[in-house]
């Protein structure tokens, strides 16, 4: 304002570019993991295209909005979520409120109970499953839960992290880990069944 | 069941997914580690855990294209 000499003014001009700059870059290297969880949350990879480089483009549009020294990566991933909260995915089936009887040790006991041999290595049951069932089982986690594992498991985020992009109490984030871990168990061994039962 | 009150493979199973994710106290960690030290049961459980979190981890990498990333950083604000 009426401090900024007509001198100043080219310097913060200069300084200003050289924090974009520096913004923009740092933004950049964290695409990799902003697609990665994008890819998860869009049903085809056309849209988690899109809606990584819509992020990308409000991200460097608000760049000023961001403050130096904060969490940098937790920042990109808010616009993400909400962009994509915002392209309409609401309209879906609400959570799956059924109840969960199944317990942690679920998934492990039910591919042990149809290997014949009970001493196998966990690694060996893991690989009993298949990729693409897990692929398919996060797809049609409901979406609220999905994004709390996406986050947490995915992107590695801590629960409070996780809180402050969704926007939502740290205990909702632990309540909604927690289910929907276990529905993702229970949808890949109900699938290991039907590929192992065939 | 066993008929027990408590059961401490029923309290370590509920302690699996705080400790794999680091969030249990000094004190439970401790008391977790104690318990998977004698039983093979639960630790085999933890391990297939730990084993089934990398899988799902690796089930959904997937890259993104050369040409999105060429994308993004024409996105940049021109100097």
């Amino acid at each position: 304002m009426s401090e900024t000499s007509p001198e100043s003014s080219p310097r913060q001009l200069a300084t200003d570019a050289r924090d974009r700059v520096r913004f923009e870059e740092e933004a950049l290297q964290l695409s990799d993991q902003v697609y990665q969880v994008a890819r998860r949350l869009a049903g085809s990879r056309e849209e988690a295209e899109d809606l990584v480089q819509e992020t990308y483009a409000r991200a460097f549009r608000a760049w000023r909005s961001f403050e130096p020294g904060t969490n940098l990566r937790a920042w990109l991933f808010r616009i993400l979520t909400n962009l994509n909260i915002d392209r309409g995915r609401r309209i879906q089936r609400s959570p799956d409120m059924q109840p969960l009887e199944e317990n942690d040790y679920f998934l492990y006991n039910k591919l042990e109970e149809s290997t014949a041999d009970q001493n196998v290595d966990e690694r060996r049951v893991v690989e009993r499953l298949s990729q693409n069932d897990a692929v398919l089982a996060l797809a049609d986690l409901p979406h609220d839960f999905r994004d709390v594992v996406l986050l947490v498991d995915l992107a590695d985020f801590t629960y409070s992290d996780a809180a402050q992009i969704l926007d939502i109490p740290i205990g909702t984030v632990m309540s909604r880990l927690h289910r929907g871990r276990r529905i993702l168990k229970r949808s890949l061994a109900e699938s290991a069944a039907e590929d192992g039962g065939g | 069941m066993s008929g027990f009150a408590f059961d401490p493979c029923e309290k370590c199973e509920q302690m699996m997914q705080p400790y794999l994710d680091r969030v249990l106290t000094e004190e439970e960690r401790i008391e977790a580690e104690l318990h998977l030290k004698g039983c093979s049961y639960c630790r085999k459980r933890y391990r297939f855990e730990a084993e089934f979190r990398q899988f799902v981890r690796l089930a959904a990498a997937e890259p993104m294209t050369p040409e999105l990333k060429a994308k993004l950083r024409a996105l940049r604000t021109p100097l």
